[in-house]
């Protein structure tokens, strides 16, 4: 009850909102958007406080027959592994409705209701555990995402809008008639845990790995695959980049352990090293583009594809550092890239640009602010008591349980993600006052500062004390790994 | 009077009811100054046959009658895509309402060849000859040739009902060769008879080059009339250049119908020969998805690109039809058939709804067909471009609109039979056709309007309109009774 409540009053919220009507209701739509936000995330807590870390399987499972022709389920539950998502999605949600408080001036019933009614289908995502009721959602998430960046992005936004919609959408089509032929094979059920069982050979894994990799490798995305990502972020508007970054992108990797990895464990040995190649290069590659970035929403977006890259190496490393560290970098990404997002926001309405080189001095004027970036920005560069530590550590870790050279790469993020974070950092923030615009830059507001300081908080105690999150995965990832060793052939 | 004669074609009531009620309509029309008067002849006509379709369908409690020496059959299947028909039309007369006011059309004329080509379909949906196939056929297609002219001042349209009959006649001439030619081998015109009469002529090689002959021909005259490729060149011209509501009449009731058509010549009549008309529709289908989203997108004028984005839909509806028998065996047969049943329905509300849209911005002196005619709409009206996109993107196939299971449903059922390959070029396809429905999305909410005249039209065609556009959510939600009724149609079939 408790998921399908996380799903709609959401939804049902961003209904309300938007049958209200124009803007000359705005500053109640805010305030029941809020409240409908808010109601979302306390729904959500129960579902950490009431779980039981020994259990591997699923909890607050719900099932009902929807549609009865095919046996589609509204089955919902939570593992260890998808639980953490639902609580980030609703914090996310409930902080980009506070941080759009005052930038959406136009059409702000339409723009809550997109992030409510987005919030609602993404946790219908991280909670479904039946094949068309996953897709269902996964595919819907596009709509609003399409709607938030077309109406409220930035000039180039239909261009970013459609490519995001179509390069997304290609995936998950072919993802669609690999989970068609799984119906098939498995005799007439879309239960994904039917299909954890069910046996398959090397040779329809394959065919079916690929099906999924389409999807997932869009959404995570990796390389080559990834050229949707920078355009969408740059355009979208501040809360669309978040909540694209700290959820959208987590939908991909998320697919991986639900889909591919229990599914089709053999295939997925089988072309590991394909899955770690592509991610190595996300990680090596991507971070020496962030680099030479003059758009710092750009540059934050190559970063994310470069620590997404990470997520997905640990997934393929198959050990428990390896799985649980890339969970642990999803989850810390998920803050990280929010509050970096967030921050270029605060620049952006501000001064209304995101060029680095219109910026320099920012300290000056804008010390609260300029203190916080600094610790995510150092989290983003993978600084020790960051949670971005603690990830990558893991997975670095992982890797070097597989073997030395992986791990040798895959460390070499931590030298260009601090290359590129910090120079951005040095350039945006230090140095003399470069223009007039920025003397004239005033520091954050309070409610800036408290969406601000909400997200360093959770930065700082996911880097310092890591267990609530880990202790929680624990058992549901060892089961995971259980299941991928062993064979279906 | 026989009482036990009129006891045994009650099923056909409906059609005497449409007959009855159309002449009563003729003759009103003629004495009243009136014009609505016949407006409200034809919604009651319409309401009455509903009723009377509902009835038969419960009293007949699935069994099937065959009637008027086996010319005509009314079964499960023939009531419910009959009850999607009245649907149809009484949805178009609707929406058509204020367009056809402003523009004096709405007359006796317009309403009796309505109702003279919906008894065409009638018929064909409940054919069970290859005669009655025909006739059936001609009364619906003459009909829409005269109805596509009915704005005989414009140059446009009369050129479009031109090339719909010329071609429209041609392939009337395809299918009377092909039936001849199995009339031939067979002997007889009933299709059930046709089923019996030609398995075991198909063990022998020349017969079954004849039948194969025969076919070949039928073929192209039913997917003349469904609208596929290679032979959809009407289409564009005809969605074109008809008045609107006539358009809108054409995409949705006769496709119904050339579907009833298609189960009852190919899966009724030919199942034998099943092996070579599924290759034939797996054809068909791929050329369909392919030009049809491909060109939709040159498109920029809307009714041509929703022509296109029917010759597509078409496309995927065959899906169904072609993967009823797997390696002789008939296993996936209801799964499938109920697929394209569930697709075409589907594709009948969606199609409504969005020509329903166009109607409803068009006003006096002002024809609402462009692309362009879209921008804006979500400043001009937030809720009907809700209704619009809805629309839109549940003909691209996403959920949670209905459009989506129509998809999933045909995919499931090729993917069923191993038509693997089809299904991926399909996807591949549609997330090309995706592309022109989100521009329609794009136009509307991105864009400034280009004029801000408020949207007018009729309580009655703004309320169905809602009604429309929500139904496509709502069955998005919760698909399972529709599944559920094509599944039974299909079974008794």
């Amino acid at each position: 009850m408790l998921l399908s409540l996380a799903i709609w009053i959401p939804i049902a919220a961003g209904l309300v909102v938007l049958a209200m009507g124009g803007d000359r209701r705005a500053p109640l739509q805010r305030w029941i958007a809020l409240a409908g936000a808010l109601l979302g995330f306390l729904v959500t807590i129960p579902l950490y406080t009431g779980f039981d870390t020994q259990d591997a399987g699923f909890q607050f499972t719900q099932q009902i027959l929807w549609i009865e022709r095919f046996s589609i389920y509204y089955h919902l539950g939570v593992d260890g592994i998808s639980v953490l998502f639902v609580l980030l999605n609703s914090f996310i949600t409930l902080l980009v409705v506070g941080a759009s408080w005052s930038q959406v001036e136009s059409r702000v019933g339409q723009y809550n209701a997109s992030f409510l009614i987005l919030s609602g289908l993404l946790n219908g995502v991280f909670s479904a555990l039946d094949a068309v009721l996953f897709y269902v959602f996964f595919e819907a998430t596009l709509i609003p995402m399409f709607i938030i960046i077309g109406i409220w992005g930035g000039p180039n936004r239909v261009y970013a809008a459609v490519k995001f919609f179509l390069y997304t959408l290609a995936g998950s089509l072919l993802m669609l008639v690999a989970l068609l032929y799984l119906y098939n094979a498995s005799g007439g059920s879309f239960a994904i845990l039917d299909w954890h069982k069910l046996p398959l050979t090397l040779a329809a894994q394959t065919l079916l790995f690929f099906g999924f990799l389409f999807a997932f490798a869009v959404k995570v995305p990796m390389w080559p695959v990834h050229t949707w990502l920078p355009d969408a972020h740059t355009e979208a508007p501040t809360g669309g980049s978040v909540v694209l970054a700290a959820i959208l992108l987590k939908l991909g990797a998320y697919g991986f352990v639900r889909f591919t990895l229990p599914i089709l464990p053999d295939a997925s040995k089988d072309l590991a090293w394909l899955m770690i190649a592509l991610s190595l290069i996300a990680v090596a590659y991507i971070g020496v583009v962030a680099l030479v970035q003059t758009d710092m929403k750009k540059l934050i977006a190559y970063s994310s594809i470069s620590h997404m890259g990470f997520v997905t190496l640990g997934f393929f490393v198959f050990n428990s550092y390896g799985v649980e560290g890339g969970l642990v970098q999803m989850i810390s990404h998920g803050f990280v890239s929010a509050a970096l997002f967030l921050c270029v926001g605060v620049l952006y309405d501000r001064m209304h640009t995101r060029m680095i080189a219109d910026y320099g001095g920012v300290v000056n004027t804008m010390p609260k602010f300029a203190a916080l970036m600094m610790l995510f920005a150092m989290a983003n560069a993978g600084l020790p008591a960051t949670s971005g530590f603690v990830g990558e550590f893991m997975v670095i870790m992982g890797a070097m349980q597989a073997s030395f050279w992986l791990a040798l790469v895959a460390a070499t993020t931590l030298i260009w993600g601090a290359a590129y974070t910090l120079w951005m950092y040095k350039r945006v923030i230090f140095g003399a006052v470069a223009n007039d615009r920025v003397a004239a830059l005033q520091d954050l507001n309070a409610r800036e500062l408290a969406v601000l300081g909400l997200l360093a908080a959770a930065v700082l105690f996911m880097g310092v004390y890591p267990l609530p999150f880990t202790e929680v995965m624990h058992a549901s990832v060892n089961e995971l790994l259980r299941h991928v060793a062993a064979s279906k052939l | 009077m026989n009482w036990t004669w009129v006891a045994n074609h009650l099923p056909a009531l409906p059609e005497a009811l449409l007959l009855v009620g159309t002449c009563v309509l003729m003759i009103a029309d003629a004495r009243s100054a009136d014009r609505r008067l016949g407006y409200w002849i034809a919604q009651a006509t319409l309401l009455a046959c509903f009723v009377a379709t509902l009835w038969v369908l419960d009293v007949s409690d699935g069994r099937k009658y065959y009637i008027f020496s086996n010319l005509f059959v009314a079964d499960t299947l023939a009531h419910l895509l009959k009850a999607t028909c009245y649907l149809a039309v009484s949805t178009a007369l609707v929406y058509s309402r204020q367009y056809l006011l402003d523009r004096g059309l709405l007359r006796g004329e317009f309403m009796s060849l309505l109702l003279f080509s919906l008894l065409g379909m009638m018929i064909l949906i409940s054919a069970n000859s290859f005669l009655t196939v025909y006739l059936g056929l001609e009364l619906m297609s003459l009909c829409l040739y005269a109805l596509v002219a009915l704005n005989r001042d414009s140059p446009q349209a009369t050129e479009a009902a031109m090339k719909y009959f010329v071609l429209g006649a041609l392939s009337s001439g395809l299918l009377l060769y092909g039936m001849s030619m199995i009339y031939g081998a067979t002997g007889t015109l009933t299709i059930p008879e046709i089923a019996e009469h030609i398995q075991p002529l198909t063990g022998n090689a020349s017969d079954k080059t004849f039948l194969v002959f025969g076919l070949v021909f039928m073929m192209a005259g039913v997917a003349f009339k469904i609208g596929v490729v290679p032979f959809h060149m009407w289409i564009p011209d005809v969605y074109h250049g008809a008045p609107t509501p006539v358009t809108l009449v054409i995409g949705s009731g006769p496709k119904i119908a050339a579907f009833a058509m298609a189960v009852r010549l190919l899966v009724n009549g030919l199942p034998a020969l099943a092996a070579d008309w599924q290759q034939m529709l797996a054809l068909l289908a791929i050329l369909s998805i392919a030009l049809g989203n491909i060109t939709a997108i040159a498109q920029s004028n809307l009714k041509r690109m929703l022509a296109y984005s029917a010759i597509a839909n078409m496309g995927f509806m065959l899906l169904g039809l072609l993967s009823g028998m797997v390696d002789g065996n008939w296993l996936n047969r209801e799964e499938a058939y109920a697929a394209s049943l569930f697709y075409i329905i589907v594709y009948a509300i969606m199609t409504v709804g969005a020509f329903g849209i166009l109607l409803l911005l068009s006003r006096a002196g002002f024809e609402c067909e462009q692309l362009d005619d879209m921008r804006g709409l979500n400043r001009r009206s937030p809720w009907y471009a809700l209704m619009m996109m809805i629309l839109m993107l549940s003909l691209a196939g996403l959920p949670p609109t209905v459009g989506f299971y129509a998809k999933l449903v045909v995919l499931s059922a090729a993917v069923n039979a191993g038509w693997i390959w089809l299904a991926v070029a399909a996807v591949i396809l549609s997330v090309v056709g995706a592309y022109y429905y989100l521009r329609v999305v794009k136009l509307m909410y991105f864009d400034d309007p280009a004029d801000a005249a408020p949207v007018t039209g009729g309580i009655g065609a703004r309320v169905l309109m809602s009604a429309n556009g929500l139904a496509v959510l709502v069955f998005g939600l919760f698909p399972g009774g529709l599944m559920a009724l094509c599944a039974v149609a299909i079974a008794t079939l």
